[in-house]
């Protein structure tokens, strides 16, 4: 047993509910108790989603314990497939359903006989692998399973497209600016003239699935989900993939270089030289800003970075190497990601730390000061909590990162976003500090100044004062001394309080 | 006309139905969420696994952040598998927190994974309860059994089942110079309501001697034989028949503080249950009502449907037919119709004096069939939880999330407001969007 508060990433069932729920007309059943599909509220809330949710729950109740959940399952899927009509129903163990340890894949054998969408059962044990890993391992599941299935009907579709083409592997629902990234690769492959093969999994159909062959290369923005996928497409069809994310400069030309050298290899000889050059020098700003005067305060700053592995090492680097900013500690809580991330960020910061507990993050930051941190939602937690500035760059997040304006992180532009977020939380504890050496705002206690002093709280009204929430207490002070006054009290109590509310005046 | 008459007339009596239970809900752990709030003193120790512990993240959001009295103890594999041991595994946990939360009592959350591998927390928790000389309170707050505020009433039907049974000294003596047959108040509420409702029964003489839970552990009440229990929310049923069964307490069976009208019916039941007048009752409900009256220009004659999740819903339906609404649907959980027949009563009662249509009760509805009953019906409004409520209003249908309700004051006569702060908001921007011309965002067929 772990005594725990907080978690980074979600349990296994998360994972494969984003995978099926980016797809089109895939349903996904939970095998789960009552209030398990909790995952339809954040992705109604966070993401704003005007459809609702494809996913329900087989409900484990005690009938089910003590029966079995064989004839549930199979019905609740078979009515699925009339209601909805899916592509696919992707059945969803929970870590109920590890326990249980019913054969639930007899179960999909048996529903897919009289069901027109083909079922799955997603291969995920809740003990052993994260949200992460699930997703990826559930993309790659639905990947082969279609690929196989258009191999054996001979609807694969094997010639490559005409003009260059890309695979843009691993980008799902509830993901960090996913929707932001997606749109800022599509044009970059614009502007390199790379057609778009697929995007998969947000947003494409399980038929799309067949095109993959096609395309000439993959790319995978977000190595946590979608490296399985590509090392299987790179075995079995020879198609090259590129993991590195393109988020900053020098790692968006980095990006961009390896493009070339694929697209050289199929003997289509490109130079991306000029372009990289003028997007850094001209058309992004953020290459100039790292010159720029403003960015010489940052020269020499710390800062603490922590998120997924992906977002983890890209700030590093920026930080490091494009902002001249000193990184104390780089961190993620991607385990599986460990080695990977050491030998990115080895160079670019001054220890590492990989951990999945908040407590030793932010103890870790306690004990180093740093002048900011980048990092999940936690760390701004943290943050606040030691008055140092946090921006927040990598999931877990809040509904406030599902930004309605165009944030990209990753290219051109994002390398603009990124570089405004770093500036701006240094600034703002620049600002803190000011304010330190000159006492602060002075306006706090005009605003908050009430009617009169000569009526007194006793201190179980004052406790239940100080219960109202506080945009609206100094509303609800007023009020109840105004009442004081205008029936001739001194002193207000609980009472009094209560008699001001009963009369329709607070 | 004629017709409608007929279909008024079969709609007389209440039509109770019930589905399939595929319906969201919060999961009954959630209730950590205001019980460690209101207890003061406890701390909750929520046993189950990682999917319990981004729920608990999640759904309470700023909260966690606030070093709340309540965690997880994650159950990994090697618990699972029995490798390792239950007792010695809660004895390490419990013995950090009692170190470093200092609490008065422990509350263990029992959960869908310790119901599965049958941990017997009910035969740990008396051991570690002596040695740790700390009060151990079990609870099963899981998705097996129960939906969202059912929590509440597990975790205080253990309180009723466990507190004053082997009373203290302290305990003893004030029993002792307490009168037999005084009256006990349960549900936990915030502190302010717990003040307006005894507050409302001391001014018709009545004495409350306590609330279960109080805002302690330390300064619960202690529970005699033939004492006099009233619950206050409807999802008590559990505590109701434990106080009655296992304590012996008599219970005042009432409908629930909820609108003006439903706390006067409450006042008076009790009332006239220790036979005490209730002057001036009339004129303090009317002056309640008076307060609503800009509420009531705006929901009158406006529909409503309950997809349901918390077990409020019968009350707050009653309540709002009183308002002048039409209420189509009551979906809800779990109805125990023993403990609600007082509130089930008074909303026939409601419908009939208000010369409307009964409401059809759904137990364990279908959040799908109910989508089409919605598509059908186009209710002004559709109290729901939040994974319907943006696709809902996507396709131009009101909503209002129905967890509010559950953490909003909404007990008493004053309270009323708050209910109506939350349904007119949905209906007030309804008007100002329709004239914009934005209604359906949905383009999907």
């Amino acid at each position: 047993m772990k005594l725990a508060y907080w978690m980074y990433a979600a349990p296994a069932h998360i994972g494969t509910l984003r995978i099926a729920t980016s797809f089109k007309n895939v349903h996904a059943i939970m095998h789960a108790p009552l209030g398990d599909d909790y995952f339809n509220v954040m992705r109604s809330m966070l993401e704003r989603k005007r459809d609702f949710t494809p996913v329900t729950a087989s409900v484990v109740d005690r009938h089910v314990l003590a029966r079995g959940s064989q004839e549930k399952v199979i019905q609740n899927i078979n009515r699925k497939d009339k209601e909805e009509k899916p592509d696919l129903v992707l059945l969803t163990p929970t870590c109920t359903s590890s326990i249980l340890q019913e054969d639930l894949q007899n179960f999909v054998n048996r529903a897919s006989q009289d069901s027109k969408a083909d079922v799955l059962l997603a291969d995920v044990n809740h003990y052993r692998v994260n949200e992460l890993q699930a997703a990826d391992r559930t993309l790659e599941q639905v990947i082969r399973f279609y690929i196989q299935k258009a191999e054996n009907d001979k609807s694969l579709l094997v010639n490559k497209t005409e003009k260059p083409s890309v695979n843009i592997i691993g980008p799902c629902n509830l993901g960090f600016h996913v929707h932001h990234d997606i749109a800022e690769l599509k044009r970059l492959f614009k502007d390199l003239s790379i057609e778009v093969n697929t995007i998969i999994p947000e947003g494409a159909s399980v038929e799309d699935l067949k095109k993959l062959p096609q395309g000439w290369f993959n790319v995978i923005p977000y190595r946590e989900v979608g490296l399985l996928s590509a090392k299987f497409l790179e075995k079995n069809y020879d198609i090259p993939y590129i993991s590195t994310s393109p988020i900053g400069i020098v790692e968006t030309a980095s990006f961009i270089r390896q493009i070339q050298s694929i697209l050289k290899k199929f003997k289509f000889d490109v130079n991306f030289e000029k372009y990289i050059d003028l997007q850094t020098r001209f058309v992004s700003q953020s290459a100039w800003f790292s010159r720029s005067i403003d960015c010489q305060n940052l020269a020499g700053k710390t800062a603490v970075v922590f998120g997924d592995a992906t977002h983890a090492v890209a700030i590093t680097k920026i930080l490091s190497q494009e902002m001249g900013v000193k990184v104390l500690v780089a961190g993620t809580y991607c385990k599986p990601e460990e080695t990977w991330f050491k030998e990115e960020v080895s160079k670019y910061c001054d220890d590492i730390l990989v951990t999945d507990d908040h407590n030793l993050v932010g103890d870790m930051i306690a004990k180093l000061e740093p002048s900011a941190i980048f990092g999940t939602q936690m760390e701004r937690h943290i943050g606040k909590r030691l008055n140092i500035p946090c921006g927040v760059i990598s999931a877990p997040v809040h509904i406030q990162n599902f930004p309605l304006s165009y944030r990209p992180f990753m290219g051109y532009e994002g390398s603009n976003q990124i570089a405004d977020l770093i500036y701006n939380s240094f600034t703002l504890g620049m600002e803190d500090h000011l304010l330190e050496l000159f006492g602060g705002h002075d306006t706090k206690d005009i605003i908050s100044s009430t009617l009169t002093n000569e009526i007194c709280w006793d201190s179980e009204a004052e406790n239940e004062l100080k219960r109202i929430p506080g945009f609206v207490r100094g509303k609800v002070k007023r009020n109840v001394e105004k009442f004081a006054k205008k029936n001739d009290l001194k002193a207000i109590t609980i009472d009094i309080m209560y008699r001001c509310k009963e009369s329709g005046d607070m | 006309m004629d017709q409608k008459q007929t279909s008024l007339d079969n709609l007389k009596t209440v039509n109770f139905e019930c589905e399939t239970g595929n319906y969201h809900t919060f999961c009954p752990i959630s209730c950590v969420a205001w019980l460690y709030q209101k207890i003061e003193d406890s701390f909750f120790l929520v046993i189950g696994t990682k999917t319990c512990g981004y729920f608990l993240q999640n759904a309470l959001g700023v909260m966690i952040f606030a070093e709340p009295r309540y965690a997880m103890a994650e159950l990994e594999e090697a618990d699972i598998s029995a490798y390792l041991n239950d007792y010695t595994e809660l004895k390490r946990l419990c013995s950090i927190i009692k170190k470093d939360r200092n609490p008065s009592v422990i509350f263990w959350i029992g959960t869908c994974t310790t119901e599965i591998i049958k941990m017997d927390l009910e035969g740990i928790a008396p051991k570690l309860e002596a040695e740790l000389g700390l009060p151990i309170v079990v609870a099963r707050a899981n998705g097996l059994d129960y939906a969202f505020t059912q929590g509440e009433d597990t975790v205080l039907a253990a309180l009723a089942n466990s507190f004053g049974a082997k009373p203290t000294s302290i305990e003893l003596d004030r029993s002792r110079n307490q009168a037999s047959s005084s009256l006990i108040l349960f549900g936990s509420v915030p502190n302010p309501v717990v003040h307006e409702l005894t507050n409302e029964l001391n001014n018709f003489g009545i004495t409350v001697k306590g609330w279960l839970p109080g805002k302690r552990y330390t300064e619960f009440p202690v529970l005699n034989e033939k004492d006099f229990v009233c619950g206050v929310n409807p999802y008590l049923s559990r505590t109701a028949t434990t106080l009655m069964r296992r304590r012996k307490c008599q219970l005042i069976g009432a409908p629930f503080p909820i609108g003006p009208d439903g706390t006067r019916a409450w006042l008076e039941k009790i009332c006239s249950v220790f036979n005490v007048q209730t002057p001036g009752i009339e004129e303090k409900e009317q002056k309640a009502w008076k307060l609503l009256e800009p509420y009531l220009k705006v929901i009158k004659g406006k529909s409503v449907f309950f997809m349901g999740d918390n077990l409020l819903e019968i009350s707050l339906a009653r309540f709002l037919i009183r308002c002048g609404m039409y209420v189509y649907e009551i979906g809800i959980p779990y109805l125990d119709k023993r403990y609600q027949a007082a509130e089930l009563t008074l909303l026939e009662k409601t419908c009939k004096d208000m010369g409307t249509f009964l409401p059809v009760i759904v137990e364990k509805p279908d959040n799908y069939n109910q989508l089409n009953r919605i598509k059908d019906l186009q209710p002004d409004l559709v109290i729901t939880g939040m994974a319907h409520a943006n696709p809902l209003e996507a396709r131009g249908i009101n909503t209002k999330w129905s967890v509010e309700f559950t953490f909003s004051q909404i007990h008493g006569f004053t309270n009323g407001r708050n209910i109506l702060d939350l349904i007119c908001k949905p209906l007030e921007r309804q008007t100002t969007f329709n004239e914009l011309g934005w209604k359906n965002y949905h383009t999907i067929a």
